[in-house]
């Protein structure tokens, strides 16, 4: 029973991570290639995380040792951190790519551009 | 090796590192080659968190937390020192 659960985790992992690595070379440029990458691994990572606490509490179960809590709550750990840094660096890098004069392909209306000129017009 | 399932979903987890380190190879501009640096990290916690389960060793955890940090300080530093990046 729990075998089945820790099976479908990974294999939402699997495809998940695989996704964002295709991702990368299926999208014309910076901001959607972004856009799926980032997306897609933190979501996998979250069920690689959930399948490692999963297991880690089936053998506390079975064994009784106290390594498999400190494993699972050090995954955790790693889950949070992950979660909380993987956002905030994808929207440093779209925005440094933009204001280091990288333009998005095929790109019909430009909200941040147009703030840009307004913020510069403003100053004038 | 105790358990097999997880060794196996750590290694195809690698044939994505694979691929976005042929991004970084093939990138046309800077950016492009920070998103696939961004992707590698995130796979490699992934990996790295896998593969404690696998081989029953909480110290790989340890370090894939370590990694997540630094890495994240160092795209933030690449963003910020991109000509005309962050300010």
């Amino acid at each position: 029973m729990v075998e089945y659960v820790i099976y479908t985790f990974l294999g939402i992992n699997i495809i998940f991570n695989l996704l964002g690595s295709f991702a990368l070379h299926r999208f014309p440029d910076v901001y959607t290639r972004l856009h799926g990458a980032t997306k897609c691994t933190t979501f996998g990572t979250i069920f690689a995380v959930l399948a490692v606490i999963v297991h880690a509490a089936n053998q506390l179960h079975v064994t009784g040792d106290p390594k498999y809590l400190q494993m699972a709550l050090h995954s955790l750990v790693a889950l949070i951190a992950l979660l909380l840094t993987n956002p905030t660096g994808a929207h440093a890098i779209a925005k440094a790519a933009h204001l280091s004069g990288v333009k998005p392909v095929r790109a019909v209306v430009d909200a941040y551009e147009a703030k840009l000129k307004r913020e510069r017009g403003g100053e004038k | 090796m105790i358990a097999p399932e997880f060794f196996y979903s750590a290694l195809i987890i690698m044939i994505g590192a694979f691929l976005s380190v042929l991004r970084v190879l093939l990138g046309p501009t800077i950016p492009d080659r920070v998103v696939g640096v961004d992707t590698l990290n995130t796979l490699i916690v992934a990996g790295m968190v896998l593969l404690g389960a696998a081989y029953d060793r909480v110290i790989y955890i340890d370090i894939a937390i370590v990694y997540a940090l630094l890495s994240y300080i160092g795209t933030l530093v690449i963003a910020k020192y991109l000509p005309g990046g962050l300010r």
